[in-house]
């Protein structure tokens, strides 16, 4: 039974990232030639250069090359790690039974 | 003995899976900087400064309502992190609307307004769009005022009164999650629409141009804002099934209801 549970967590697991891996990069090539822009380039920006105003760099560009990448992977990696840590900490069982204690 | 060995295996996992999958997530998504945020610029000086200095009281009731609550109760800090990354990552991960073509992302704000309370969840959106701003080209530190009002104020109320508004009718969580996210979405980006369209209409009427914002944001952000009130309902499902007492703790369940 736990071999049969700890199976389907792996299969389900394997699922969502090939469905995100799908997703991702099978999606845009359905719409050849298109890209994705985000809504910020689709809308706000494109309104506002019709209304004379123009996006300025930010004050620290890491918009590239494969630098914003990397700033995103460890932006992932660093968020991914803190709310992986609380959550564990807030819904684990020594982290429920510290809180407890802590409050008396 | 077993049950530390289990802990710390479990722990591992969760240190481990989770930043993978969350880097991996925003890598696969990422391309240029599809930043959703109203861009470096774009707002002149004075609407700048405006939605800036209106965004102060907000945050520093936020970091009073903060210091209050993590003096007294000590479970406060982990949720309060939780909340910290929650917003952080899924305010900087564009998904793409197959629908519309284009990227947007949620805002987070729903979930941390209602488990945290909308004061505190400024002051979390505003460290959020602080380092997006800073270092991922997201948003811009000029804008931040216009964007934490939007995200941050707007986001976090909405979320929150919907939530109690829904709950008071003795609506069901889950749904009242959902419409709670949703409306917060939704709420974020009609401010979006009103900040631009009052920096940037110079001499045409404002009206018309407000229309013309919400018209173009709504074929990505309608299913967006249901892809928020989804996410939204899960957490609180799920933090239900996990923390009763934590949701008791922080009103968003009554005594009663957490059995």
């Amino acid at each position: 039974m736990k071999v049969h549970r700890s199976k389907l967590k792996a299969q389900s697991f394997g699922m969502i990232l090939l469905l995100l891996t799908a997703f991702c990069l099978l999606a845009p090539s359905t719409t050849a030639g298109q890209k994705w822009p985000g809504v910020d380039e689709s809308v706000i920006e494109k309104v506002a250069k019709e209304h004379g105003k123009e996006a300025r760099q930010p004050f620290i560009n890491t918009d590239q090359g494969d630098l914003l990448l990397f700033v995103f992977l460890l932006a992932g990696a660093v968020g991914g790690f803190i709310g992986g840590y609380y959550w564990r900490a807030l819904t684990g069982k020594r982290g429920k039974e510290e809180t407890q204690k802590k409050n008396g | 003995m077993k049950k530390s060995g289990m802990f710390r295996t479990q722990t591992l996992r969760v240190a481990v899976v989770l930043p993978l999958l969350t880097a991996y997530g925003l890598l696969l998504t990422v391309s240029d900087a599809d930043a959703m945020h109203i861009s470096e610029g774009i707002l002149p000086f004075h609407w700048a400064a405006f939605w800036s200095i209106l965004s102060v009281p907000f945050v520093a009731y936020g970091l009073y309502r903060l210091g209050r609550l993590s003096a007294v109760d000590l479970s406060f800090k982990p949720l309060v992190g939780l909340m910290a990354a929650v917003v952080f990552i899924i305010s900087c991960m564009p998904i793409p609307v197959p629908t519309a073509g284009s990227c947007s992302h949620p805002c987070g704000t729903a979930i941390s307004g209602i488990l945290v309370g909308p004061a505190i969840s400024i002051v979390v959106a505003a460290v959020a769009l602080l380092i997006q701003a800073l270092f991922l080209a997201h948003g811009g530190l000029s804008t931040w005022g216009a964007n934490l009002i939007s995200m941050g104020v707007m986001g976090s109320f909405a979320g929150f009164l919907t939530f109690k508004a829904l709950r008071s009718m003795k609506i069901n969580m889950a749904v009242s999650g959902f419409m709670a996210g949703l409306l917060a979405d939704w709420a974020t980006y009609f401010t979006t629409s009103i900040e631009l369209a009052s920096g940037i209409k110079g001499d045409s009427p404002f009206m018309p141009l407000l229309w013309k914002i919400l018209i173009a944001f709504i074929p990505t952000q309608l299913p967006l804002g249901i892809l928020e009130g989804a996410m939204t309902a899960g957490m609180i499902v799920l933090l239900y099934k996990k923390r009763p007492d934590l949701l008791v703790k922080m009103k968003v369940l009554k005594a009663e209801e957490a059995g």
